[in-house]
């Protein structure tokens, strides 16, 4: 991979630069306990120095309500243009939102390809940003702290500078276009990197332990802890809402007011909702609030591990920080892991 | 369509094909028959089907469900969709008249193992409507009679009037080459031409061996329990249980969660699955 430096200096105007590549959306300050991701008119909006958004950028790539198609009583049903054209830029993004938008990717590829989604993909480049972990951060144990791919470039905080690895050749035109502000790398320079990367493992204050987790979830299935935390649990979906890597959605047809053309669309949901398992006719698969959460915990790390060879959570804490009933992921888990071996 | 193996770069997966009413044939209370032809001949020609998959179907303006394929693959050129009215757009397409247009996608799910049941015996276990896609696996088996062994049918309804396609069962009453076992739990006016009495009564009636048999079951919840206490009683093997399973679905690609058991999608990974599959998965059945 390709190497270059980037003096602080300089950023503002590699953001400025970046304005011929695509729209730019980047962390914002909205109030002194909140960063969200926005759309940028002016960088001097840009926060770089923030922990975590309060949603992740799946929000651009897979919208709270999304179209998926219009249809009407004469033409049946037919494509929506999406503004396939639209180019965009995610930029200073963490490295487990980077994770979790490939965890999103698993979901939507595979036998049948949601095009939709991945034609917003392509036309979004990515732009990384290393962080400083808090004490909700657990990416270490998840094995999302640090990102070799799914970037076009990322920018590693060296105190001066940043050091900026080119992933693709997209990442490599936007350093060219402004080749002047970008200097050589040094011995210095990676020393300095490497140094940064260990500092951060200080940082982190909590852990999680995967060795085993799917076996240990199997065997813990019928574990009272899952009722004690379903008790607490509102099924207000929030945890849902903020997660990088949960991508359940409801469908539903949206009539104009003529009455005869309309949009079938998608709209988030929770797994959390009272009725998410509810069929027709009144029999609901996950009645209990202890199932439903169960099968939160269930599915990110025993299902999604069965199916994709890994867990759909990256450790971002956001669940951990949106939860009203103060239910913590790295609690729940250390608990099952002690049921399992008491 | 082609069984979604083939989706180039612009196709939309959830986008439906337009498909019309030709016929709609009432059934039972609530229960009525639709025959559907896709508009667009191509589509029409190339969708293939196997017993036991579904299809997407949507009303225009009111949604979408998951609804069984109940015709046989055998017998092209409509398709057949056994529909209750239960809901929002159950009720709107009730509504429908003759020849309107409705939106179909699909075919989805895995469908029966039909490789591996191909000369075995066949029982086919149904109830309520759980016949609609063992439907489409009993025409398939009499359609291609000597692919399978023996072919037996047991089906019950309360009453007589409580029988889905009782008419079309009935006339299977006199064939020499398969068993038709239809039995209602009570015929006061002592009319029923075939058994009557509880389902779990006609497992007496015959004997198969279980190492060359596979079971298809479809119905009711609480059907799956006592029918899978039944086989094993007779030595069933429990991969050679199959069931159809039915979950909440929205999506019927494997994408928006809902229909998720376990670690199984209902929509892709079945609804097929063996009883074996059933009792591993936790909250299967
Ligand atoms: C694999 C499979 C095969 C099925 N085959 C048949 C069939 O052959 N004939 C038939 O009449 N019914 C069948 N059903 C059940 C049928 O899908 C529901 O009755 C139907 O979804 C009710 O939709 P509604 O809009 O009328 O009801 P509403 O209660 O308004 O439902 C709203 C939405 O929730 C979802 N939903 C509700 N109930 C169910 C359910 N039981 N299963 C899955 N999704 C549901 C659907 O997306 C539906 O559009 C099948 C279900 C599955 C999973
Ligand atoms: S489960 Fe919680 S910690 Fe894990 S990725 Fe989702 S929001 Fe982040
Ligand atoms: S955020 Fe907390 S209370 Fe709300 S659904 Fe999730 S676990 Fe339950
Ligand atoms: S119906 Fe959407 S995942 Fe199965």
């Amino acid at each position: 991979m390709q190497i270059v430096k980037l003096p602080k200096q300089n950023l503002d105007k590699f953001i400025k630069s970046l304005s011929k590549f695509g729209q730019i959306y980047a962390p914002i300050k909205k109030d002194a306990n909140t960063s969200l991701f926005s759309k940028i008119e002016d960088s001097s909006q840009i926060d770089l120095g923030y922990n975590r958004t309060l949603l992740p950028p799946k929000k651009y790539l897979l919208p709270p309500i999304d179209s998926m198609f219009r249809f009407s009583a004469e033409a049946g049903y037919e494509e929506v243009e999406h503004g396939v054209d639209e180019k965009s830029i995610l930029f200073g993004v963490h490295s487990c939102d980077i994770h979790g938008l490939r965890i999103l990717d698993l979901v939507f590829s595979g036998r049948y390809v949601d095009n939709h989604y991945f034609t917003g993909r392509k036309n979004t480049s990515i732009i990384g940003l290393s962080c400083i972990p808090d004490d909700m951060c657990f990416c270490r144990s998840m094995g999302t702290d640090f990102v070799e791919n799914g970037f076009d470039l990322f920018l590693s905080d060296i105190d001066q500078s940043y050091l900026v690895r080119i992933a693709t050749s997209l990442g490599d035109d936007m350093v060219r276009a402004s080749q002047s502000l970008f200097k050589e790398v040094g011995k210095e320079e990676i020393e300095k990197h490497k140094k940064k990367s260990n500092e951060m493992q200080k940082h982190f204050k909590t852990d999680i332990e995967l060795y085993n987790l799917p076996e240990i979830m199997d065997l813990e299935y019928e574990s009272k802890t899952w009722e004690e935390i379903g008790e607490k649990c509102l099924s207000c979906g929030s945890c849902s809402m903020v997660c990088p890597t949960c991508y359940c959605y409801d469908v539903f047809d949206e009539l104009s007011l003529d009455g005869k053309t309309g949009e079938r669309k998608t709209r988030w949901d929770s797994c959390l909702f009272e009725d998410y398992a509810l069929v027709a006719g009144g029999t609901n698969f996950r009645s209990e609030r202890s199932a439903r959460v169960k099968n939160r915990y269930f599915h990110k790390h025993r299902g999604f591990v069965a199916q994709y060879g890994k867990p759909s959570c990256v450790g971002c804490g956001r669940c951990i920080q949106s939860c009203p009933a103060k239910i913590n992921v790295v609690e729940v888990i250390t608990k099952i892991r002690s049921d399992a071996y008491v | 369509m082609c069984n979604g193996t083939c989706t180039s770069d612009t196709d939309n997966i959830y986008q439906p094909h337009l498909a019309r009413i030709v016929r709609r044939l009432p059934q039972i209370k609530d229960h009525r028959l639709f025959q559907l032809r896709l508009e667009d001949s191509e589509i029409r020609q190339n969708f293939s089907y196997r017993p036991g998959q579904f299809v997407e179907l949507s009303i225009i303006g009111t949604g979408e469900a998951p609804i069984s394929i109940s015709s046989s693959p055998t017998r092209s050129g409509v398709i057949e969709l056994c529909v209750r009215r239960i809901g929002r757009m159950t009720e709107a397409l009730f509504r429908l008249p003759l020849n309107s247009l409705v939106g179909v996608r699909g075919p989805y799910g895995n469908g029966f193992p039909l490789e591996q049941m191909r000369g075995n015996n066949l029982l086919i276990v149904a109830g309520g409507l759980g016949m609609a896609p063992l439907r489409s696996l009993l025409w398939y088996a009499l359609d291609n009679r000597s692919l399978f062994k023996e072919v037996i049918l047991m089906f019950g309804a309360k009453v007589a009037e409580e029988m889905l396609f009782k008419y079309e069962l009935l006339t299977l009453l006199d064939r020499t080459d398969m068993r038709c076992l239809l039995t209602v739990d009570k015929d006061e006016e002592g009319t029923w031409p075939a058994q009557v009495g509880v389902v779990t009564k006609l497992f007496d009636l015959f004997e198969v061996d279980p190492k060359i048999t596979y079971a298809a079951v479809c119905g009711p919840p609480i059907m799956y329990k006592f029918v899978s206490k039944k086989l094993l009683e007779k030595k069933f093997s429990k991969d050679r249980i199959l069931m159809s399973l039915e979950r909440k679905m929205k999506c019927g690609v494997g994408k928006c969660g809902h229909c998720m058991i376990g670690y199984k999608y209902t929509c892709i990974d079945g609804p097929i699955f063996t009883y074996w599959d059933a009792i591993n998965l936790p909250e299967m059945i």
